[in-house]
């Protein structure tokens, strides 16, 4: 049972001291792929999702992937990388251009949690929903947002996806099931509830995939959501992108339990912890919750632990945390690290698909930011355009 | 043609809407299996089921935004908000997500949800659930307000409402519920936006809509004892506002007073005066009256309560009061 003590101590080091929770995970080292549920070191396999509970227990499952790479075909491999490379790389010219005084407003970066909105988006369908967040740069693209556009809209100008209305906090494509970035924190759960409502209505078999941040977990708009989502059976699924911090406050100074996934309980629905910092741990959790949901079998609460490795926004002065803490984190434990090292570790892919992949990406962003810049902006006439349907706004501001 | 109360009519414009379309679905706290305090679902489920008439949880904030989430996936959903003092618990939902996301999207989707809101003052309910509400949404760009004062309008600005691809805030008096009136059959639409001169008068314009529409009614019959003609005007929606209606007969008649029931300070009737003092100064030949709640919470008892709503002797005395 090495591995059983590997996986406890690793739960340990990077969850807390917290008592051993289930943990459910896959192995594929044998030929078969087989489900374990955990817990307290008793092992039950080939279990179902969601996993076999252990009477009394009232916690969240710890859901840990690792090995499971392998299982994985190679363009899917790729498609992974790209996702979490663009999304990084988005967001370090973001930071540069905004720091260069050529984005106006505010920008929340992403970076550090790239595994999160690229696991979960790799399982689904171009016409599932998404409700996003201030900091939604990554859902976008992971979603399969258009860059130019994306770009654009953070630019300003007249050819990003709300014309210049919206800005980073507020780009969507509903072409492509992105219902929209919120300002309001806790703003999207209901919005997700709503589209799922629908697509049960309609049994098209949707589902709706609402991300949110540890402190949008303490909004009261997370309980009326969850409660609706579960007491209907919709195919909701809420992700939790716990990366710590709420803007200045470190999480466990606000909220009282040391998984948000632990709340599912009282909803009656599956709540599972996952390294957010592991595309293929992300992936499975959110594969079993999109299936559960498809099959209607309702929603679920994944609670992906992550860190925030850029301040809160770009400027952040960031007088609450260390930068050794920083440091630290993004060294042993980047996202983008970890993905390389265990593909190559792996020879899944070589060092040189992986750089094709970054040069393509590179490219495209030189695209899209030449596009972006070259845009023009709104013209006047555009202030009170597609604010009504029939266009009488004009007539109701003046 | 046959009378129906206005509690029926609203039903009839559910019925029909859910007929013809069916993304239209109706969600909201004891509207499926109560059919709603009063009366204004009875019978739907049976006819459209439960997964069209959905009983929510007490979740305001869950079934404003559902309706918005809804919306954004294809349906067409209308909420029922219980009491209008219960919307103020889902007040992000309605100002921030659902008036804001078609714009700040570059119109890339509609939002085609109503929110129908019970509201006024009716049997000592007290402060809490009796109040009229309808001017905060004057303020916020991006939804539509409608409140009509009869069981026609009831029927045709409900339809309307679920046809517009923009979002409505549907307000409907409580004391008007059981009101009875002739009511078009089948196919009649209100639009959104249109005034109606109720009563034609050369010598004030009365301004009015919903419940206190009928008061003015009353003050009107009174006045024209006395000689004065007053022309009485049902806004109907509030936002967008009819200008055209409410100018021509200002320029008329040349004095202005605006009744309703929400509170004075800060009302649909500020708005209504700013408007005529803006653009038309001219054509008035007295001060403009206000006539609204008083500026304090609705009291429970009997005693009080009549005296913070405004009463046909208040339009009577602020008519003689701008003359
Ligand atoms: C309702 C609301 N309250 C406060 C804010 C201000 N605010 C913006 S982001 C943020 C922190 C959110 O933290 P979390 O949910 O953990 O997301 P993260 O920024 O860590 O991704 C706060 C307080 C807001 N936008 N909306
Ligand atoms: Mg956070």
């Amino acid at each position: 049972m090495s591995k059983m003590h590997l996986l406890d101590a690793g739960i340990r080091k990077k969850w807390g001291s917290s008592s051993p929770h289930f943990c459910w995970f896959k192995s594929s080292f044998s030929e078969k792929t087989t489900w374990y549920n955990y817990c307290n070191n008793h092992v039950i396999k080939n279990c179902q999702f969601p996993p076999v509970k252990v009477p009394g227990e009232q916690k969240a499952m710890i859901f840990v992937g690792g090995v499971i790479s392998l299982d994985f075909p190679r363009e899917q491999l790729k498609a992974f990388y790209r996702t979490m490379y663009t999304i990084r790389s988005f967001e370090e010219r973001c930071n540069e251009l905004f720091l260069a005084g050529k984005i106006p407003g505010f920008v929340h970066l992403y970076i550090g949690e790239e595994a999160i909105a690229t696991g979960v988006c790799a399982t689904l369908r171009k016409d599932d929903f998404i409700t996003s967040t201030h900091r939604g740069h990554g859902h976008t693209i992971a979603k399969g947002a258009d860059l130019k556009k994306m770009a654009a809209e953070i630019f300003g100008k007249s050819t990003g996806y709300c014309r210049g209305k919206g800005g980073s906090m507020h780009i969507a494509d509903f072409s492509i099931g992105m219902l929209g970035a919120n300002g309001v924190v806790g703003g999207g759960y209901n919005l997700a509830v709503g589209a799922a409502l629908a697509a049960k209505m309609r049994k098209t078999g949707q589902v709706a995939v609402c991300f949110f941040g540890d402190g949008a977990s303490n909004r009261g708009t997370f309980h009326e959501a969850m409660n609706m989502a579960a007491a209907f059976k919709l195919p909701a699924i809420f992700v939790c992108e716990n990366n710590q911090y709420a803007s200045t406050t470190p999480y466990r100074t606000t909220t009282s339990v040391e998984n948000i996934a632990d709340r599912a309980v009282g909803y009656g629905v599956p709540g599972i912890v996952v390294d957010g910092n592991d595309v293929f741990a992300v992936y499975e959790a959110a594969k079993a919750a999109v299936e559960r949901a498809r099959a209607g079998g309702g929603p679920s609460l994944i609670e992906a632990k992550t860190y925030r490795i850029k301040g809160h926004f770009v400027g952040d002065p960031e007088l609450y945390r260390s930068r050794e803490e920083v440091r630290e984190r993004f060294e042993t434990d980047d996202p983008l690290k970890n993905f390389r090292k265990q593909v190559l570790a792996a020879n899944q892919l070589t060092k040189g698909e992986l750089e094709e992949i970054e040069e393509q990406v590179q490219e495209e962003l030189n695209a899209a930011i030449a596009f972006a810049e070259e845009s023009p902006f709104p013209e006047p006439e555009e202030l009170f355009q597609d604010l009504y349907v029939e266009g009488w706004g004009e007539a109701c501001g003046k | 043609m046959r009378e129906i109360t206005f509690a029926e009519a609203t039903m009839e414009a559910m019925a029909e809407e859910m007929e013809r379309d069916e993304r239209v679905f109706i969600m909201g706290e004891d509207i499926a299996r109560q059919g709603g305090i009063f009366g204004q679902f009875k019978g739907l489920p049976q006819k459209f089921g439960f997964e069209r008439v959905i009983d929510t949880p007490i979740s305001e904030t869950a079934i404003v935004g559902a309706c918005v989430g809804a919306a954004l996936a294809g349906m067409r959903p209308v909420a029922d908000m219980h009491f209008v003092d219960f919307i103020t618990v889902a007040m992000d939902e309605v100002v921030n997500q659902m008036a804001k996301i078609r714009y700040m999207f570059g119109g890339q989707c509609t939002v085609p949800v109503v929110l129908r809101a019970p509201d006024g003052a009716a049997r000592s309910a007290a402060a809490q659930h009796s109040q009229c509400l309808e001017s905060w949404f004057v303020h916020v760009p991006g939804l539509k307000v409608v409140i009509p004062s009869n069981p026609a309008d009831a029927k045709g600005l409900l339809k309307s409402a679920i046809r517009s691809d923009d979002p409505v805030l549907y307000f409907e008096h409580k004391d008007l519920f059981r009101m009875k009136g002739p009511v078009p059959e089948g196919e009649f639409l209100v639009p959104i936006g249109k005034a109606k001169v109720v009563r034609e008068g050369t010598d004030v314009t009365i301004v009015s809509y919903s419940a206190t529409l009928h008061k003015a009614l009353k003050a009107a019959e009174a006045l024209a004892h006395e000689g004065i003609q007053a022309e009485v005007i049902d806004l109907r929606s509030i936002v967008p506002l009819d200008k055209e209606t409410l100018f021509a007969s200002v320029k008329k008649t040349g004095y202005l007073v605006i009744a309703h029931e929400s509170t004075k300070n800060g009302g649909v009737g500020s708005e209504v005066a700013a408007v005529v003092a803006e653009e038309i100064i001219e054509y008035l030949d007295g001060p403009i009256k206000r006539v609204g709640a008083k500026f304090v919470p609705i009291p429970f008892s009997p005693a009080l309560e009549p005296l913070m709503l405004p009463q046909v002797e208040d339009i009577i005395a602020a008519v003689k009061e701008s003359l």
